[in-house]
């Protein structure tokens, strides 16, 4: 069944007018992706391309499409009222894209998530994409592959380079999980990590950390306990210096805490098949599976 | 985005923190004039830089008369302050706060930010105040006393109350304590910090006052904040970075000797590993993010050459929804323009990336086409050592 995104997943996009959210939304389309319709308030009723319904707001266009998840494309100084009307309009599952938006508004979004029946994925990610079926995100389709490798990560453009060294060995992805660069993410590894942990069409999964937080460490944990598929990981930013901000808002090393090393430290002894190089993390996984 | 500690207090000041009277000069006349205006000693001399543990460099003194003022105003002003944060460098001190100097009680310290594992705030006291925070966190974490706050309901009396209570306080000082807490943590919510430290938070008589301010602002929230562009001091940063930041690059320089140009945050700082576990050192991280078009690489080129350290350049672009031969048209249009002459090893993955490979070759300039990361980063390891 893949995470996320199945069959049944009907997605909307919110600021599907926008230059970046009409881009992508071609794209997904393109890829034969479930997209059913778009928001931007006051376009409602016009059409996106000729065939995508846009409606005025998330609540309209649920009724209108049956959707059940949502993509958002719009700018950060307004994108934690879009996460919020999707919550707020029960959409199942939400993936943020727009990067830059402030910690404090997503500390507001994180708390109405809880409780709430919504998912979210980033923001400030590239998505999420179960080749074969769709993507709901900005990655390139065509380095995947259809398969049964999971993959989790904090980044995009590694991300990708990570899927090639895969599809390079023939191992296909189940599905590809951006969690995103922020402090404040929607989902964290470790919620990604249980899913990836009942879902019978994941055999094995790839995770990429990078510094700052603890997300590893928590994630670490729970896989010595818990997951017992096979899982390798890389760790981003060893040689970064400690205090600075390394592009990602989430990715500093604050107090001496969130060092590449620690982490490195946490998966190596929760078992996980550590690659140290990142140039070796589809071939650390190709030598798990016996490839 | 940092500020400076008389910025921070001027800011709580407005909500209402206390802090002991002051004034900033940038000149040794404006700070002894500063010093004499205050009505008596002793006076402190702080030396204002963003980095901390400038008393133990030697950037904050207690002047105990106007001789000893005006000694430590011209020995601070213009120091090289070197502390744990600088570097060896150091920083250039041009400015200083002089300020009224304080009977001190007790020292606490005080904290506010936010608890990446909870998504929620937290407020922190200790009675180790003056310390090493980290320190403290190390060696006596029951020494920190903290509260997570709920971001429906906020900052509530008996959040401040506890605070209070941790630190030992009674009577007049508990109650300008409570009050104290309450307004830091608004100042906090309200100007979108990233952080905010008092260290240390005083307790003076039956006064409680905020000796040290330490404000950081939360950069993503700054278009909220227009006033606050008034408050970045430009010589605390780095000239390298302050250009970057001009063309939307994300730029920070380090010490090593190969230069840096990759596109995403997380594929920069892998880039930045793997030329390390190749016994390379990287000389900056750099992100030209995802459209990387013939503009933004010459500013790229610009930015890396401009740091006399810099043997050869590697660049790393993933090409996903960007096609690897414009890249290329880009990257060659570039080092054109820039007259690039020192080794730029180029590794282009994606679509078309064979393409652009020849298109590099082609190109009569000092390229060197790598294959996969590996490669990328020996055959920059290589080029460095000539």
């Amino acid at each position: 069944m893949s995470i996320f995104l199945n069959k049944n997943t009907k997605i909307i996009v919110q600021g599907i007018t926008g230059s970046e959210g009409s881009f992508h939304t071609r794209q997904m389309l393109e890829y034969n992706t479930a997209v059913v319709g778009g928001v931007t308030p006051g376009k409602g009723g016009t059409l996106f391309e000729e065939k995508v319904p846009i409606f005025n707001s998330v609540r309209d266009a649920v009724d209108g499409t049956g959707a059940n998840a949502s993509i958002i494309f719009v700018p950060p100084a307004f994108a934690a009222d879009a996460m919020l009307e999707a919550i707020d309009a029960g959409v199942e599952f939400i993936v943020t894209i727009t990067e830059g938006i402030p910690v404090r508004d997503m500390v507001t979004v994180k708390h109405a998530l809880s409780g709430s029946r919504s998912r979210l994925v980033g923001p400030n990610c590239p998505g999420v994409i179960t080749p074969g079926i769709g993507k709901m995100g900005i990655m390139p389709a065509f380095i995947h592959k259809e398969g049964r490798c999971g993959l989790i990560s904090r980044s995009g453009t590694l991300t990708y380079e990570a899927v090639k060294q895969l599809s390079d060995r023939n191992i296909g992805q189940s599905t590809c999980v951006g969690i995103g660069g922020d402090p404040v993410p929607g989902s964290s590894f470790l919620d990604v990590l249980k899913l990836f942990k009942d879902d019978p069409d994941t055999d094995a999964v790839v995770m990429i950390g990078e510094i700052g937080g603890s997300a590893e460490e928590e994630a670490a944990e729970f896989i010595a306990s818990e997951f017992k598929k096979p899982l390798v990981g890389f760790i981003a930013g060893q040689t970064a210096p400690p205090g600075r901000r390394m592009g990602h808002a989430g990715a500093i090393i604050a107090g001496g805490k969130g060092t590449a090393k620690e982490k490195f430290a946490a998966l190596e002894k929760a078992g996980i098949h550590v690659a140290k190089s990142p140039a070796d993390i589809g071939a650390t996984m190709a030598k798990v599976l016996g490839k | 985005m940092k500020i400076h500690e008389y910025q921070a207090k001027q800011l709580l000041s407005r909500y209402g923190v206390p802090v002991p009277k002051g004034t900033p000069a940038q000149t040794a006349d404006d700070a002894v004039r500063a010093g004499l205006s205050l009505g008596g000693f002793p006076v402190v001399v702080k030396a204002q830089i963003h980095a901390g543990g400038r008393g133990k460099g030697g950037g904050v003194k207690l002047a105990k008369s106007e001789a000893e003022l005006k000694t430590y105003v011209s020995q601070i002003l213009g120091m090289q302050l070197v502390t744990h944060q600088t570097g060896s460098a150091g920083q250039k001190v041009q400015r200083l706060l002089i300020e009224e100097g304080m009977k001190i009680d007790r020292e606490f310290y005080a904290g506010i930010l936010l608890d990446r594992a909870q998504s929620r705030n937290v407020f922190m006291v200790s009675t180790e105040g003056g310390m090493d925070i980290e320190e403290v966190a190390a060696k006596t974490p029951e020494k920190i006393v903290k509260v997570a706050i709920d971001p429906a309901s906020g900052f509530q009396p008996h959040h401040a109350r506890r605070l209070a209570f941790a630190l030992g306080l009674s009577g007049a000082a508990f109650k300008s304590a409570v009050t104290c807490f309450q307004n830091l943590y608004k100042a906090y919510v309200e100007l979108d910090c990233s952080l905010v430290e008092i260290n240390p938070l005083i307790l003076s008589g039956d006064k409680i006052i905020a000796l040290d301010a330490k404000v950081n602002f939360d950069d993503n929230a700054l278009f909220r904040h227009a006033e606050f562009a008034d408050l970045r001091d430009l010589a605390e940063e780095d000239p390298a970075e302050i250009e970057a930041s001009k063309h939307n690059l994300n730029f920070i320089k380090l010490d090593g000797n190969i230069g840096c140009m990759v596109n995403g945050a997380g594929l920069a700082m892998a880039t930045m590993d793997i030329i390390k576990l190749h016994g390379g050192d990287p000389a900056n991280f750099l992100d030209v993010g995802g459209g990387a078009n013939a503009t933004t690489v010459a500013a790229a080129f610009q930015i890396i050459l401009a740091d006399p350290n810099v043997k050869a350049i590697l660049i790393n672009i993933f090409g996903g929804i960007v096609r690897c031969d414009r890249v290329a048209g880009g990257v060659i249009e570039a080092a054109k323009t820039e007259h690039v002459a020192i080794p730029v090893v180029v590794r282009l993955e994606g679509n078309n990336a064979e393409l652009a490979g020849e298109m590099l070759r082609d190109s009569g300039l000092n390229f060197i086409v790598a294959g996969d990361l590996t490669d990328a980063a020996e055959k920059a390891c290589a080029a460095v050592k000539g």
